[in-house]
């Protein structure tokens, strides 16, 4: 996977999450404070101008990550920009990226948003979707299962994740204010995170076609 | 909802240019969305710098002036600002005295100032940081983001800013800003939702006769729902809440804050049943706040905040304050 194709996720990912804009806010207003959408929008639409120099993988996703925490504010700037920028760097500066790169890449992001947000599985935060996805990419490539595999399991396991979020009571951020009353909604963060990377299944396999 | 707009996404912008035509007194940096005091920054004095989302207006621009803050970072409706604008703030405010953060708990803001502090060491400013956390509705456990920080946001910023005023250095003035977190708990009962510019409408709904009990200042759903009760019956609930957990006797600092649409008759109604309350609970207010100082955008509601004084705390919080919000002894 070149650069082209981290270029085209990132793209892709500000489309969805543009697109998603309305939907993730309303998740928000129901547990928090209805602005999650808004904010990564404008986000990912700095993002998309930011990353035309990236001449890297690992540029790509550090500058993604810089400019959403300059852009996005709240928890989720931070934390998305955590995770892009650690995934960045643990792509270096090689010119392509392959599975195991990428499956290393995803851990590293997990452990800057864990280590930040302090937030573990059952929390009912992007964790919940990351941290699944992260494992199932990881053990799809250990099975040796192809690229379009390996990421078609990593966004059904943070699809299902952040599904499996609405029956969860929220022990961080502004939800957790909440208490019980937070149960029966979809964390927008968990949301998000499967929208992005679905976003990158997506570009991989594109990729994989042409 | 209806609002005094010209667009949703220009709200932040266009009123830091208002409050820079308003106030002589201010510096406002409307692109990088930073409040300071006109003049630069005072040699020798420690630096206050609070922030937060907008949509709490008089908090915090109203207070940056003499006697209380030197910076405010305003965020978007609701959102925490960046990193970038609070180093900028930082770097502006700092007299060689080391700057303090002023943080309300709330997860974006506590990660957002504390990249900014990283960034700051970087640059050799030394930066001490308090967070405030004051809500009683909110359980404090490890099952929560814990306490949010509120009304006495108001009470630190004041006494804080006052102690920086009189040369006190930064490990003094974090100190006694601690000190009014730990003595002081807050309270909050919204009438109805708000909507923020962006969303543009109401957060929540909530029904003629029904009521938000411990709710926070972004338009969130509190703790529990429940019927609408008169100003009495609330002011025992917010006093029991704020009871339950410190002492109600000694001298007080209390405010009753309104939410942003509340008329003032409304708040003097609730401020004459909470002073009476804590009379009866054996407390005396010697020191108190009525209006809007911290508030919700458009919501209806009131929140108490009580903080138990002590000489030193008192002279603070009398010592002279000039700021768009806060005006008095200069």
């Amino acid at each position: 996977m070149n650069t082209a194709v981290f270029r085209a996720w990132i793209v892709s990912a500000a489309e969805v999450i543009e697109a998603n804009r309305d939907h993730l806010t309303q998740l928000d207003a129901a547990i928090g404070d209805a602005d999650h959408g808004i904010n990564l929008a404008r986000g990912f639409a700095a993002v998309t101008a930011a990353i035309d120099g990236a001449a890297t993988p690992g540029a790509v996703l550090t500058v993604t990550g810089s400019t959403l925490i300059s852009k996005v504010g709240g928890a989720s700037g931070p934390l998305y920009g955590v995770a892009f920028r650690r995934a960045g760097k643990a792509l270096g500066t090689a010119p392509e990226a392959d599975l195991p790169a990428l499956g290393q890449a995803l851990e590293a992001a997990l452990a800057g948003v864990q280590q930040l947000g302090a937030a573990r599985e059952g929390d009912k935060t992007m964790v919940d979707a990351l941290a699944p996805a992260t494992r199932a990419f990881g053990k799809a490539i250990a099975d040796g299962a192809p690229a379009a595999d390996a990421l078609s399991a990593l966004a059904a396991a943070a699809e299902a994740g952040a599904a499996a979020t609405v029956s969860m009571q929220a022990r961080k951020g502004r939800a957790s204010y909440l208490g019980p009353r937070s149960v029966g909604h979809e964390d927008p963060g968990a949301a998000s995170t499967a929208l992005i990377l679905a976003a990158l299944r997506d570009a991989v396999i594109r990729d994989a076609g042409a | 909802m209806k609002k005094l707009i010209n667009a949703a996404d220009t709200v932040v912008t266009d009123a830091l240019a208002g409050v820079a035509a308003a106030h002589p007194s201010l510096s406002v940096d409307v692109v990088n969305k930073v409040i300071l005091r006109a003049g630069g920054p005072t040699a020798g004095k420690v630096g206050l710098v609070s922030g937060g989302g907008s949509g709490h207006e008089p908090l915090h621009g109203g207070f940056v002036g003499y006697g209380m803050l030197d910076a405010a970072c305003p965020g978007e409706v609701f959102t925490s600002p960046v990193p970038d604008q609070m180093l900028l703030a930082t770097k502006a405010v700092n007299g060689g005295a080391g700057v303090l953060h002023i943080v309300k708990n709330y997860t974006g803001d506590v990660l957002n100032f504390q990249m900014a502090a990283e960034l700051a060491d970087d640059e050799d400013i030394e930066v001490a940081s308090v967070i405030v956390n004051d809500d009683v509705a909110v359980e404090d456990s490890l099952y929560t983001a814990g306490r949010r920080g509120v009304g006495a946001t108001v009470f630190m910023e004041k006494i804080a800013g006052a102690l920086a005023e009189q040369g006190a250095g930064l490990a003094s003035v974090a100190a006694v800003a601690r000190e009014v977190n730990e003595r002081s708990r807050s309270f909050g009962v919204a009438l109805s939702s708000c909507a923020t510019p962006a969303a543009g409408k109401p957060t929540f709904e909530l029904g003629d006769s029904e009521i938000e009990l411990g709710i926070g200042i972004h338009g969130e759903p509190g703790r529990t729902r429940g019927p609408m009760r008169s100003a009495r019956e609330l002011a025992a609930i917010a006093l029991d809440a704020i009871g339950a957990d410190i002492a109600l006797d000694g001298e007080l600092l209390v405010m009753v804050n309104g939410m942003g649409g509340t008329p003032l008759i409304e708040l003097y109604v609730m401020y004459n049943e909470v002073a009476s309350a804590i009379a009866a609970r054996g407390g005396r207010i010697t020191r108190n706040l009525v209006g809007n100082y911290i508030t919700s955008l458009e919501m209806q509601g009131f929140s108490v905040t009580v903080c138990g004084l002590t000489p030193e705390l008192t002279r603070l919080w009398d010592a002279p304050v000039d700021t768009p919000a806060l005006r008095w002894g200069r």
